[in-house]
């Protein structure tokens, strides 16, 4: 299918005596945006760095724009931002997302435009180390949105933020979609479910749900996304028990 | 390799250091204090000229494996490392960016340690004082390419700082500072054979007794033994982790 941005055919991961994913399958079409939602130790996070291609994986195919996860033709088309900050705290805000465009060979000018989109204008001159959690993690966010890359996975970008600051990242992402870019985006917060196009659940390493908000809600008559989750763990686990 | 991305690394790492004025003191003036106080020692006489070049050449050896081991550790645990391999940046980019940035520096501590020694101590050498600079340069290669493996056995600050006594302080005992080499235990001498801190101080050695010098023999086993550990350090650069 040349449509998908990303495809995932039979993706085993093993970590330690764990098997995170088995028998995974998954399409993401280009231009969406796609919420990954689940409590955590589900497998978001092994699932998005089999994408970026960071994960060893025990089997199966990962591919992202037609390429193996990881190629090298994808190094600067697809975009990746970790749990945990990955910048430097002994660098202001500028000089890191310098370096990264530099890595990446994208214009200077890029670089004030993704710390005024991550609404650090005022911070840009500021040791990282110095910043709260929240506006670390921004700054790490701020690493993806240079260049133009066709692909961003986002693993929980918007822990930490202020309700207003989530508004207005959610709309940037749905922008940026809108501009033809792919995103998956992970939460455990269930209420930015209603921001995503498509919503895939996850748990224990297995998609109890891939639908639409309003798919979801009425197929399981629950009054939010919340309850929607309940509602499908509930059923999951009966279901292990008869 | 990519010169913009392993330019772009020196500078970055050279701006993180610049963020850190007490690292860049200590690093710059404790070997001149250091070689001040031996000559107070030997009351500035023979034994001091005898030492003293053997000294120019473990202090940036033994500064710049601290100071690299423990910046390339961050780099692991900080997920940064992950995110520069997810981008179009090589391993040897990484590598050479750093041996780039601490060689510089190990230029300016070891033009500043040498001026001290010889214009304010009177170190008197029968060679040129700019081999014992050229040297001491690299020397601080050979320790930056050490820290950078060593630093992928470690997964803590703690453990990584034990590698020196544990890797460093062996060399020093068997390098001909104490015992000259050949008169050491047979066992002993051959294993310093072996030790690329010896061919360090041979060097150093030659330049303080012989007019003409021959140092290149000694300064290609040193840089050997840097590129090697280079090689082996690139090994343990893995894009994709469990």
């Amino acid at each position: 299918m040349m449509n998908s941005a990303v495809r995932i055919r039979g993706l085993r991961v093993v970590r330690g005596p764990l098997t995170v994913l088995d028998d995974f399958d998954l399409d993401i079409g280009r231009g969406s945006l796609t919420g990954l939602l689940g409590p955590s130790g589900s497998g978001k996070s092994t699932l998005m760095r089999a994408i970026v291609g960071v994960q060893k994986v025990a089997g199966g195919t990962v591919e992202v724009l037609g390429h193996a996860a990881g190629d090298k033709q994808l190094r600067d088309r697809v975009a990746y931002v970790t749990q945990a900050p990955s910048v430097y705290a002994d660098l202001t805000v500028r000089q890191n997302l310098r370096y990264y465009a530099r890595v990446l060979g994208v214009p200077m000018t890029d670089v004030d435009r993704a710390i005024e989109q991550v609404d650090l204008g005022t911070h840009a001159d500021h040791l990282v180390g110095r910043l709260s959690g929240g506006q670390e993690s921004r700054v790490s966010l701020a690493t993806a949105l240079l260049g133009a890359p066709e692909v961003l996975v986002l693993d929980e970008p918007t822990v930490g933020l202020d309700p207003v600051l989530r508004v207005q990242l959610w709309e940037l992402f749905h922008r940026l979609a809108a501009d033809g870019a792919t995103l998956l985006v992970s939460s455990h917060v269930m209420d930015e479910a209603e921001r995503c196009e498509r919503l895939l659940l996850l748990r224990g390493g297995r998609l109890l749900a891939d639908d639409t908000l309003p798919g979801l809600l009425a197929r399981t008559g629950a009054a939010d996304a919340e309850g929607a989750f309940l509602h499908l763990v509930e059923k999951a686990e009966q279901e292990v028990a008869s | 390799m990519t010169p913009r991305i392993t330019l772009a690394t020196a500078a970055r790492v050279l701006t993180q250091l610049r963020h850190d004025p007490r690292t860049i003191a200590l690093m710059l003036v404790v070997p001149s204090l250091l070689l001040t106080l031996l000559w107070w020692i030997y009351d500035g006489g023979i034994l001091f000229d005898r030492i003293g070049p053997a000294l120019l050449a473990i202090f940036p050896f033994l500064v710049m494996f601290l100071v690299t081991s423990i910046a390339t550790l961050r780099e692991r645990t900080s997920g940064t490392l992950e995110r520069l391999l997810s981008m179009p940046t090589g391993k040897f980019d990484f590598l050479a960016g750093y041996a780039l940035a601490f060689g510089t520096v190990a230029l300016v501590q070891a033009l500043i340690t040498a001026g001290v020694a010889i214009g304010l101590l009177d170190l008197n050498t029968a060679g040129p004082a700019w081999l014992l600079v050229a040297v001491a340069v690299f020397d601080a290669l050979l320790g930056v390419a050490l820290g950078l493996f060593v630093s992928a056995f470690a997964s803590t600050e703690f453990q990584v700082v034990q590698f020196m006594p544990a890797l460093i302080l062996p060399q020093f005992l068997l390098c001909g500072l104490l015992v000259p080499r050949d008169q050491l235990p047979d066992v002993l001498s051959a294993v310093s054979d072996v030790l690329p801190l010896s061919y360090a101080v041979d060097a150093m050695s030659e330049v303080q007794t012989s007019a003409d010098p021959q140092v290149w023999g000694q300064i290609g086993v040193v840089l050997g033994f840097s590129v090697a550990l280079l090689a082996l350090g690139a090994a343990t650069l893995r894009r994709r982790t469990a």
